[in-house]
């Protein structure tokens, strides 16, 4: 059986109190009006993996007003009879803890239990907007093949803010330049190989499919010298360069992920909103597909109002594309009627405001 | 309790409060359990009160840093420094005193030591001059040092300060890392000492 969440419980979050959900392992669609807790909810799953969630919000910023008490988000995932009680939350304050089965972890331990791939509204413009946004995209679906990816990330992040205030404070100690720089070099290499074989795996999972999404050709572009030999000797040799602009110039961190609509020719960012949508929704279930063969389960999907650009014909192939993939695909949108094509066997919850908080209900 | 003047009843009162409180910051040490230490010690008061609060008075006025190495002691050479034995031409590098601790707790080093006082860190201020490179600089000539053994952290910080200090000290000596970085914090002390000793004897060349 695919990986699913079999119970979600919020406290707290946001603009639910007190919220109970019991979810089946297909999809589950989540539909009511504006503003009644729906993405709040995905948001909440997504805090079940490594980072800062769909929001990329700070844990002071979930607490649900005016109570500003902590909030927890609690899990039951399963795989295979394989169940993990996941819980992770913030007091008011302090930062996010998680604890599976009972244990303190460090938050990257999430990404071997649950990975998760998401797209939501904002995401429309990823494909005009700067590269930041497209690096974040790839890197979790890079996270969903190699849990170690948040570490590498993590630690070529921290290494270079300490290079980058090495710079800013002109510091001339080559020897923790080369200190700092042989851990970038290492991580960031770690870096660049998941983010490859991530590209790798998306095309080759969208060559082989039978699939109503156009598919993409994907490139890693961007001043990001490959091996971790290139990177040493461009943070060597950069460090004058660097010093004038007061920040790491090449690197990982400045990596960009290319799309070309492969069937016409044109890259991404010329293609129409909804073709752009089509595009990331390949992209995504490509993901899935490759995941299901090399773990033999896909991630859980978080797919926000995926319905608002897809006519009636696409959004039925994407149902039946995620049912026949056993995916838990989490979806929202304003109206029941949007999830009519979905089988019998999906998940329904009706969302709606109560009295100054979210109420989800089966529907 | 109610009561709203000051009378001398409340402020005794008070005063058991306040002790109770300073306990409960004590790492390990939570209200309650405070609240207990605090009565059970003053149930043995002679015994167990008096002599403890001397030995803290003591030791706050005679605790300093090792002149060699930058353990805690009373004396102006620690215990380690001082026994000749443990001059068998091995130095390991630890951050602070606590992994210097769960190093001898685990009985499988020989050597000497040497506290960093800390990790390299621009974002947090750490520069090498506040840490005690210098004179691990010395030490290797003075103490006829063949090997340094780093103990750090694997996080970037005990990483960065770990390539650090063995270009420091290249060419003086033979630099090895532990086979495992050294847990940080509270995790120390759940640390079981086989641990330490397994990562010691497998340690690498840097
Ligand atoms: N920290 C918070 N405390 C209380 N309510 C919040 C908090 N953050 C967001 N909200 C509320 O949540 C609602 C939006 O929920 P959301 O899940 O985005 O709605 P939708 O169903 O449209 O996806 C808004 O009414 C917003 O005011
Ligand atoms: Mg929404
Ligand atoms: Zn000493």
């Amino acid at each position: 059986m695919a990986l699913a969440i079999e119970t979600l419980t919020l406290s707290h979050f946001r603009s639910h109190r007190a919220a109970e959900l019991s979810v089946g392992p297909g999809p589950v669609a989540i539909h009511g009006p504006n503003g009644s807790g729906k993405t709040n909810v995905l948001e909440a799953v997504s805090l079940l993996s490594p980072g800062r969630g769909l929001r990329r919000a700070g844990p002071g910023e979930i607490a649900r007003r005016p109570e500003g008490v902590g909030w927890r988000v609690g899990a039951v995932v399963g795989r295979h009879g394989d169940r993990h009680a996941i819980d992770t939350r913030a007091e008011p304050g302090a930062t996010r803890t998680v604890r599976v089965d009972d244990k303190a972890v460090p938050q990257v331990a999430l990404g071997r239990i649950a990975r998760i791939v998401w797209l939501v509204p904002a995401m429309d413009r990823l494909w005009t907007e700067g590269a930041e946004g497209r690096r974040r995209f790839l890197d979790r679906i890079a996270l969903s093949f190699e849990p170690t990816h948040a570490e590498a990330a993590l630690a070529y992040e921290k290494a270079m803010r300490e290079r980058n205030r090495l710079l800013k404070d002109g510091a001339d100690d080559p020897a923790w330049y080369a200190a700092l720089e042989r851990q970038m070099a290492r991580s960031g290499a770690a870096v660049q190989d998941n983010r490859l074989h991530a590209v790798r795996r998306l095309t080759e999972a969208q060559a082989g499919a039978v699939t109503a999404f156009p598919a993409a050709g994907l490139s890693l572009t961007g001043d990001d010298p490959p091996g971790e030999e290139a990177l040493a000797a461009a943070f060597r040799n950069g460090r004058r360069t660097d010093m004038y602009a007061g920040r790491t110039l090449a690197g990982p961190h400045r990596a960009d992920l290319a799309a070309l609509w492969a069937e016409k020719g044109v890259e991404a960012r010329l293609a129409s909103t909804g073709e752009q949508k089509a595009l990331l929704l390949s992209l995504v279930l490509a993901n899935a597909r490759a995941l299901a063969e090399d773990l033999g389960t896909p991630p859980i999907l978080l797919l926000d109002e995926v319905a608002a650009h897809l006519d009636a014909g696409r959004r039925a192939a994407l149902y039946a594309e995620i049912e026949a993939l056993g995916a838990q695909a989490w979806m929202t949108g304003t109206g029941a009627e949007l999830f009519e094509a979905l089988r019998e066997g999906a998940t329904r919850v009706a969302a709606s405001e109560d009295g100054g908080a979210s109420l989800l209900r089966a529907a | 309790m109610t009561g709203f003047g000051h009378n001398s009843e409340d402020e005794a009162e008070g005063r058991i409060e306040a002790l109770a409180e300073m306990m409960a910051r004590l790492p390990g040490l939570g209200p309650r359990s405070a609240r207990r230490a605090v009565l059970h010690m003053l149930q043995r008061r002679d015994l167990l009160m008096t002599p403890l609060a001397d030995a803290m008075h003591d030791v706050a006025a005679a605790a300093r840093e090792c002149v060699q190495c930058g353990n805690l002691s009373t004396a102006e050479t620690c215990a380690i420094c001082r026994e000749e034995r443990r001059a068998n031409g091995e130095i390991c590098v630890v951050e602070d005193v606590a992994s210097l601790w769960a190093m001898e707790r685990a009985g499988a080093f020989r050597g000497r030591y040497h506290v960093l006082g800390g990790l390299l860190s621009a974002l947090d201020n750490v520069g090498p001059d506040d840490l005690r490179i210098p004179r691990l600089r010395g030490r290797i000539a003075d103490e006829g040092v063949r090997e340094v053994i780093l103990a750090l952290p694997a996080t970037v910080d005990g990483q960065t300060t770990a390539h650090y200090v063995a270009d420091a000290v290249e060419g003086s000596a033979t630099v090895s890392t532990l086979a495992q970085g050294v847990p940080v914090g509270g995790e120390l002390d759940y640390l079981d000492d086989g641990t330490i000793g397994a990562a010691l004897r497998a340690r690498r060349s840097l």
